[in-house]
């Protein structure tokens, strides 16, 4: 089976997306790039992909038949996510508690709850020669961004081909549902306080749930060190460092791929790519 | 007390180095570090510890494999693919699990239950500018949204008693639940954003989020000077959501090298009176546009 590769940072502006796009445009054959940044999903302004498929990713929320509620409570009793309280003998659901585990409409005896799918966002799929974006957009006001991920990520491995996926910022829920499959996991950062700071969460998670990792510096030469240090004294690869450049803020900014704009990055995302491949087969450093 | 978080969409465009330069030039302000997930302020802000607690948040599923009799039951009930009974008895994926407690009410054998999770850390701490409140979660955890809840409850709790005229919170990246727990209470949102394609477009969700809430929103653009055309771009979007651009921060290197020595930008040696006059400037706009204050 194809691998696949998820890419994350900890702290969020680090250089995921400029990975995730430019290592996707340098991909020899198929390849689908999952763009998991539910909530502020960016892939898409560098790839231009004409959407062949929209469609509504929806939760199932649960509703109440007045008519058949006997007011017993034991929807309200069975929830752990407090989403449902009861207003005298009415039972009330507050959509941006409920995870939708059906518990309530189990734990109900006479068959008044039932559960209508209700919108949270969008799963988007498109083409551009032979990569395949999916990405997903969280509605404004919603809250569910695992479950939206899960869903990009389901789209994404029935592709059947490699997948990149562009995780979210932070270590948190989302990250966690992003990067949960993964075959290997690259953690970009950029060698400043935050930085070091953010990636030692970020190895942490990894950690626990059992990831092999990679560090990719990004904006390297500002002058802090430690992230460097770090990396050697915990024993984790240095993948590659991509230098702090004018020239890479200002394609990024317009847009624009690094590896079709100035060739020296095409190589080294090539080179990139090739060994990324090589560790999620489980090969180790050479 | 008035409340002001500081929100971005697209993270790394300069929430946390501008929160902390702007709680200096705040006056009686009392920090909230949103950014439970990564939280960075504390790195430059150099808190003293006060208290710190535990965060207990929603459960944790344990499961007794001597009762199970691998029915298979808590497999099919759970939405959240957390179980693989494919080896005959169960596996639990904890990072999968959302501890709905389906599973536990389903089995017949009492195998499993739920016990209380904790989560991460919440601490409250002093530092030159006014006292702090930040959190860490532990990495990999759930329920990032109630830990930064908990965080702005107990900042404006501790402004309130303390008589602070300022809450100023450091929200974390995105338009998701962390996002909205952060906006609670708030009377207003500064978004800083920067000239790039990226950051334009996840700063119109952090406009319509904020108009989804009725809370007001400013901008502030940094980095201004790096692509002219978009900082063009942005203010025209942002003059038509009635969102103000209240501030155009040039780039300038002395941001990055501030960073590197975990320093206040204000307080970093070489910043250059022009540049410091410029967030000044911003802020008391800011303060004028969201709060109603003079300038």
């Amino acid at each position: 089976m194809a691998p696949t590769i998820a890419i994350a940072s900890g702290k969020g502006g680090t250089g995921k997306t400029t990975l995730a796009v430019n290592l996707a445009a340098v991909a020899d054959g198929p390849v689908t790039l999952a763009d998991c940044d539910v909530e502020a999903p960016n892939d898409h302004l560098f790839l231009h992909p004409d959407w062949d498929e929209v469609s509504e990713f929806c939760v199932p929320l649960p509703e109440v038949d007045a008519d058949k509620c006997t007011g017993c409570g034991a929807c309200r009793d069975v929830c752990r996510f407090g989403a449902v309280i009861l207003l005298g003998d009415r039972p009330m659901i507050y959509p941006q508690l409920c995870h939708g585990c059906g518990g309530c409409t189990r734990a109900c005896p006479t068959g008044a709850m039932t559960e209508k799918p209700a919108r949270c966002g969008e799963i988007r799929s498109g083409r551009i020669g032979d990569l395949t974006l999916v990405d997903g957009r969280m509605d404004i006001g919603q809250v569910k961004a695992p479950h939206v991920v899960r869903a990009v990520r389901r789209k994404a491995a029935a592709q059947d081909s490699l997948v990149l996926i562009d995780a979210p910022p932070g270590t948190s829920c989302p990250v966690v549902a992003a990067v949960l499959d993964a075959d290997y996991l690259v953690l970009v950062t950029e060698p400043t306080p935050f930085g070091l700071h953010d990636l030692k969460l970020a190895v942490e998670m990894a950690g626990q749930i059992g990831l092999s990792i990679g560090v990719v510096l990004n904006r390297a030469g500002l002058g802090f060190e430690k992230v460097t240090e770090y990396c050697h004294e915990a024993n984790i690869e240095m993948l590659e460092a991509i230098p702090f450049d004018p020239k890479i803020a200002a394609v990024y900014a317009e847009g624009g791929l690094l590896v079709e704009e100035i060739d020296e990055y095409r190589q080294r995302f090539t080179a990139l790519l090739a060994k990324l491949l090589r560790r999620a087969d489980g090969e180790g450093k050479s | 007390m008035r409340q002001i978080t500081i929100l971005s969409g697209k993270g790394g465009t300069g929430k946390t180095s501008l929160t902390a330069a702007f709680a200096s030039l705040a006056e009686n302000v009392v920090l909230a570090d949103c950014d439970v997930d990564a939280a960075d302020l504390h790195l430059i802000c150099k808190p003293t510890l006060r208290e710190k607690q535990p965060f207990q948040s929603g459960y944790e599923l344990v499961f007794d494999a001597e009762r199970c009799n691998g029915c298979g039951l808590c497999e099919q009930v759970c939405r959240f693919e957390a179980v693989d009974t494919s080896d005959g008895k169960p596996s639990f994926d904890p990072f999968a699990c959302e501890a709905c407690g389906c599973c536990v009410d389903i089995c017949a054998r009492g195998a499993l239950k739920l016990v209380d999770a904790i989560v991460g850390e919440m601490r409250v701490s002093d530092t030159q500018y006014g006292p702090m409140v930040h959190a860490r979660l532990d990495p990999g955890a759930e329920n990032s949204g109630k830990l930064v809840a908990a965080v702005r409850h107990r900042a404006a709790e501790i402004g309130r008693a303390e008589g602070r005229d300022l809450l100023l919170a450091d929200g974390p990246p995105g338009i998701g639940c962390p996002v909205i727990a952060s906006l609670s209470g708030a009377d207003g949102v500064l978004a800083v954003t920067e000239p790039s394609l990226s950051a334009l477009h996840d700063l119109t969700r952090v406009i319509d989020l904020a108009e989804h809430f009725k809370i007001p929103a400013a901008v502030v653009i940094n980095k201004a000077d790096l692509a002219p055309k978009l900082t063009d771009r942005i203010e025209s979007l942002c003059n038509e959501r009635n969102a103000p651009v209240i501030g155009r921060i040039p780039f300038d290197r002395t941001f990055v090298d501030a960073l590197v020595a975990g320093r206040n930008i204000l307080e970093h040696p070489t910043c250059n009176p022009h540049l410091a006059e410029t967030i000044r400037q911003t802020w008391h706009t800011a303060l004028a546009t969201l709060c109603g204050e003079k300038a």
